[in-house]
């Protein structure tokens, strides 16, 4: 029976504004609501829907950085999944790091399919995966909407720009979720007392023996360039005439 | 000085137009020579149209049957290793394409990317939006390694045409996985403008309430020639199909003149359009986020503004 893997981002929460530091110095995170990266969220929904279908039988969530991300994987075992593991990491870990632990993680766990978000909402990259799957030399389908499985093989429908394409990819292999692919259940109660008595394990990035990779400096934040609010206009023959004066239409 | 590799998005029969935009970015740089790479299936036509953006020093076409259709696995080993003759940087779209095939080629050279280049500060520094476009972070990529980036088309303008660049047919050695299979892409048929490259885009939200009242917003367009978008929620809500969704997870894009009409504006939406010229929006709720971005706002019901607004535009 097929074993899937999911990770979990812990990130701002969605509905929270997050500002630049008045220094520039970086985010200013420090009391925010954090919670599960809502792409990653919907990478959990759609293992546990697999797994109720019947086409697999275990679920082992996975977060790396610190301990503080013990939350955003009891979310998700209060959720379904089966089993955590938090890779303990103290500073910051881009996306090719990351990838080069979850490797490890997936030599070690053996999955049939790992199922991440499509990108974090806190550095948008929209890299982990990809690299995930190359460096693991499996294949990947990136942005999906809708997953099937048969025997070993994923069908995965992806939202392109042109439209909805459809890949067939051989197990193992990487899948990146995108908005449509599902909609997350809520939690309830019992599930988190349940999630309680769940097996997280922790162990530190320097016990995986990894080599350093390059990375990128952060320079510095600011805030974007902000429009400028413009006028209002009473009715659709000033807004005709405004877009004529500007040349914008005929 | 810094000798720059495009990779080119096609869609088979012609290029897309974000690579203009893409050789815009690289020119930035400073480039000693701008290549530009076309995968593909006889690809000739698109290599011809690649070679006429001005400032592209050849068209390097890696023709072969695999490359008729794009999967990443399949060409990210052919890219690395062209990627590998020299080139100090490596640049794509910030489109699906680019996204998904970009980060795989990173990965095969062992170097970390930079996603959506808003900016060139130098040959290394770059600006990038994060947080859906709430913060702007220069980041610089490690020297002694090559570059990978992908650059967020509506931040660069379209490099002008007219150029005749060589074209070269060129292989390389790389082992290709045949774990992946494209299958098929189901596109919406249209003879309107496409989204990212209109100069006029017309975009509705959950207020028109249902797929038949979009009818509304394709005449409109078709009266400006116009591309017609939506907001996240009238794509959720099954009005139209997601490859019409302008936003942060949708398309960023950069018009001229952009009309957001029943669209509150949520901040994921107007990541998508912030560089537009000139924002119209149209909602019955003076309330709403958009009328804090729009350059010219009407506040009234949609159902009677868009058949006035339809009408005067015919008039003259």
């Amino acid at each position: 029976m097929r074993k899937i893997m999911v990770t979990l981002k812990r990130v701002v929460d969605y509905n929270v504004r997050v500002r630049v530091k008045p220094d520039g110095s970086g985010m200013a995170t420090e009391g925010l609501k954090m919670s599960v990266n809502p792409f990653d969220e919907i990478a959990l929904e759609e293992a546990l829907r697999l797994r109720e279908r019947g086409e697999a039988s275990e679920i082992v969530a996975v977060a790396i950085g610190g301990d503080e991300c013990q939350q955003q994987l009891r979310t998700g075992l209060a959720m379904g999944a089966d089993r955590a593991v938090l890779v303990k990491a103290d500073s910051e870990v881009q996306p090719l790091a990351a990838a080069g632990i979850l490797l490890e993680i997936a030599k070690k766990e053996k999955p049939d399919i790992v199922i991440m978000g499509k990108q974090a909402i806190d550095d948008d990259c929209n890299q982990t995966g990809q690299m995930l799957a190359t460096l693991w030399d499996r294949p990947q389908a990136t942005f999906a909407s809708e997953v099937r499985l048969d025997g070993g093989t994923a069908r995965v429908t992806r939202e392109v720009d042109a439209g909805l394409e459809t890949i067939e990819v051989e197990l193992p292999a990487v899948i990146t979720t995108d908005l449509r692919l599902n909609e997350p259940r809520y939690i309830k109660l019992p599930d988190i007392m349940k999630a309680r008595s769940k097996p997280l394990e922790t162990l530190a990035v320097g016990e995986l023996g990894l080599p350093a990779v390059p990375s990128l400096k952060s320079v510095g934040y600011e805030p974007p360039a902000q429009r400028e609010k413009g006028e209002l206009v009473e009715n659709v023959a000033a807004l005709v005439g405004k877009l004529r004066e500007r040349g914008l239409v005929t | 000085m810094s000798r720059i590799l495009v990779v080119a998005e096609h869609d088979g029969v012609s290029l897309h137009s974000g690579a203009a935009r893409v050789v815009s970015c690289g020119l930035a740089i400073g480039a000693e020579s701008l290549d530009v790479a076309v995968m593909g299936q006889d690809c000739n036509a698109i290599a011809r149209q690649a070679g006429s953006i001005a400032g592209v020093s050849r068209v390097l076409c890696l023709d072969r049957e695999e490359n008729a259709r794009p999967l990443a696995a399949v060409q990210a080993p052919q890219l690395a290793a062209l990627a590998q003759q020299g080139y100090s940087h490596l640049l794509g779209p910030s489109t699906t394409f680019g996204k998904d095939l970009m980060p795989r080629v990173a990965a095969l050279l062992g170097v970390p990317q930079v996603s959506d280049i808003m900016s060139v500060e130098s040959g290394r520094r770059f600006k990038r939006p994060i947080y859906a476009g709430n913060a702007v972070l220069t980041v610089e990529a490690p020297a002694d390694h090559i570059v990978v980036a992908t650059a967020r088309l509506a931040s660069w303008p379209a490099a002008s045409e007219g150029s005749e660049a060589a074209i070269e047919a060129i292989a390389v050695d790389a082992e290709l996985p045949a774990h992946s299979r494209w299958l098929e892409l189901k596109t919406a048929e249209t003879e309107r403008p496409d989204l990212q490259s209109a100069g006029v885009v017309v975009s509705g939200g959950r207020a028109l309430g249902s797929a038949d009242n979009f009818s509304m917003l394709y005449s409109l367009a078709d009266r400006m020639g116009a591309a017609v978008g939506a907001s996240r929620a009238a794509v959720d809500a099954g009005y139209v199909s997601n490859d019409m969704q302008v936003g942060q997870t949708g398309k960023i894009i950069a018009p001229e003149l952009y009309f957001a009409i029943g669209i509150s504006g949520a901040i994921q939406h107007l990541t998508g359009i912030k560089d537009a010229g000139v924002i119209v929006a149209i909602n019955k709720d003076p309330e709403a986020p958009i009328f804090e971005v729009a350059d010219i706002s009407l506040v009234g019901d949609l159902f009677s503004i868009v058949p006035e607004l339809q009408a005067a535009l015919e008039d003259s």
